[in-house]
């Protein structure tokens, strides 16, 4: 690892001056993603500012809004009561993701912050334009078993690892972002960006800007819901294609509908358009499956990932029968 | 309170004085002779602001020291305080060799930067036994053959322990789960969990 110069601080408002002011400078939380990066040379921050001393650890319920601070720990949220009672579908989520060591470790805000697993990314030697923009995509036309579905780009057919942010994304939370000027909120589904022809910018933060919380408003997604992570091993493993359901079921038709997926795109994918067919419908298999095909209407394979056509549509009518047999 | 002199050559702060006064002597003569003179001292000079101080406890015993920042707690524990029974899997996080506790959560100690651990509480698999006596996991390890090559074993144990001390060992399933971040190639993993199950049976503090 080449070496950096390592400051901490206890001042949200020192934290981002510091990293604003400094182009070489970057924020480190856990660090389970970034020290990995940084060892394989993927990234070389000059200066690290090291934020786990900021007053970011608060799990509050306030106004019926969940207030989640961004160096909450995976496993912290994971286990906290409200989250379990009120979230289980983000409880799900978090549990699936990663390893009981990183859940321990690893915060909120660096799970949103991660970066791609996409081998070519992780591969100094190979072309990536999300690494180092211009030098082209390996994946298209390389080994993309892993890759997206939904969303791509003729410059990066990454996917967003997360599945916490699966869960985020259909419970509609929101992001609250401190820079130097201020705070701003924006739509947790407006957080991450497609790759476009920007694929080096994974989301919308701006540089110096940091996360400090999430808010997610209570609803009545906590009894038929279910988070389905499909892998290659049946834990600890990223997602080929994963889905979080939530439905609100009354008098057996369908009153409120969540569907986002994961490992299919390069952020994580709301499923708008089979939400909008549900709503109002029963909760039956033709209707699950109907709902399966509006989703995959825009879906493209690039070879080795032309399985997730199939294996997407099945996962989310999967998703949905078990969320809907939920008592 | 323990002190470990990370400067290997064992440069005081006086020598290092001489060496600057040595660079500024250098600086005057032709490059060829700085270039073949000054890479040791160099070396030194860096060493010298980019050490950071680093307190911290393992296996309770205090130890103030001086590290890089882009030293791990892995390299830390192994290269510095020659405490080798954690062991360097994968180092990027991904087979759980390495576990230890952090303030008694289990964490990949080769994603954690050393400095990053300032005043915290370290525990390694050499502080597990109660001095001849084994923690009851390591003694269920043994009598459940929880290992072959027993490279994975310090991290296999560790992560165990916390595995009990989390509520996560209540079933086959659930212990699988929970202990997934340790991967096992010899593929014990059957013994590991009747291993760990035991230990939660017994329900001993541990």
């Amino acid at each position: 690892m080449i070496n950096f110069q390592y400051l901490r601080t206890t001042v949200v408002k020192t934290a981002l001056g510091l990293v604003s002011k400094d182009p070489k400078a970057t924020f480190i939380a856990g660090g389970t993603n970034l020290v990995d990066l940084m060892k394989r040379g993927v990234t070389a921050p000059e200066k690290l500012i090291d934020i786990n001393h900021l007053p970011l650890k608060q799990i509050e319920l306030k106004n019926n809004i969940l207030h989640i601070g961004a160096l909450v720990s995976n496993s912290a949220l994971a286990e906290n009561a409200i989250v379990a009672a009120k979230f289980p579908l983000l409880m799900l989520a978090l549990q699936s993701g990663a390893s009981a060591q990183l859940r321990n470790v690893a915060t909120v805000g660096g799970n949103m912050m991660q970066r791609t697993r996409c081998g070519y990314f992780y591969d100094t030697t190979m072309p990536c334009n999300k690494r180092e923009p211009g030098t082209g995509c390996g994946a298209i036309g390389g080994y993309n078993r892993m890759h997206a579905i939904f969303g791509t780009s003729a410059s990066c057919i990454a996917v967003h690892p997360s599945d916490m942010c699966v869960g985020l994304a259909a419970l509609d939370a929101q992001v609250v972002i401190a820079g130097t000027k201020g705070e701003r909120k924006i739509n947790f589904v407006d957080f991450h960006r497609l790759a476009g022809t920007t694929p080096e910018k994974d989301n919308n933060l701006q540089k110096g800007e940091l996360i400090v919380r999430l808010e997610i408003p209570v609803n009545n997604l906590n009894k038929h819901i279910h988070y389905l992570k499909v892998r290659d091993r049946s834990s600890y493993a990223f997602a080929l294609v994963s889905v979080a359901a939530a439905l609100e079921i009354k008098d057996g038709s369908i009153t409120n509908v969540r569907l986002a997926m994961g490992g299919v795109a390069h952020k994580p994918w709301r499923l708008t358009t089979a939400e909008a067919f549900l709503k109002g419908k029963t909760a039956t298999p033709a209707n699950f499956e109907e709902a399966a095909k509006l989703a995959m209407k825009d879906a493209k394979g690039f070879g080795e990932n032309d399985f997730k056509l199939k294996l997407a549509p099945n996962s989310i009518i999967e998703a949905l029968t078990i969320a809907k047999s939920k008592a | 309170m323990a002190e470990i002199d990370t400067n290997q050559s064992g440069d005081t702060r006086r020598d290092f004085l001489k060496k600057s006064t040595l660079i500024t002597a250098l600086s005057l003569t032709p490059l060829t002779v700085l270039k073949a003179a000054d890479n040791k001292v160099d070396e030194q000079f860096a060493e010298l602001f980019e050490k950071i101080p680093l307190n911290l406890k393992v296996n309770n015993k205090p130890f103030s020291l001086k590290v890089e920042p882009r030293v791990t707690l892995l390299d830390l524990l192994r290269e510095q305080l020659r405490l080798t029974g954690t062991k360097k899997g994968c180092d990027h996080g991904q087979c759980g060799a390495c576990t230890v506790h952090v303030d008694g959560v289990r964490v990949n100690s080769c994603l954690s930067l050393a400095v990053m651990n300032e005043g915290k509480s370290i525990t390694t698999i050499e502080g597990l036994a109660n001095g001849d006596v084994l923690h009851p996991m390591q003694a269920a390890f043994i009598k459940h053959d929880g290992f072959q090559c027993g490279y994975c074993t310090p991290g296999q144990i560790m992560s165990a322990v916390a595995c009990i001390r989390e509520g996560h060992a209540n079933s086959k399933e659930e212990i699988r789960e929970y202990m997934s971040g340790n991967i096992c190639r010899c593929g014990a993993y059957p013994n590991i969990i009747d291993a760990i199950q035991e230990v939660k049976e017994k329900g001993a503090a541990i």
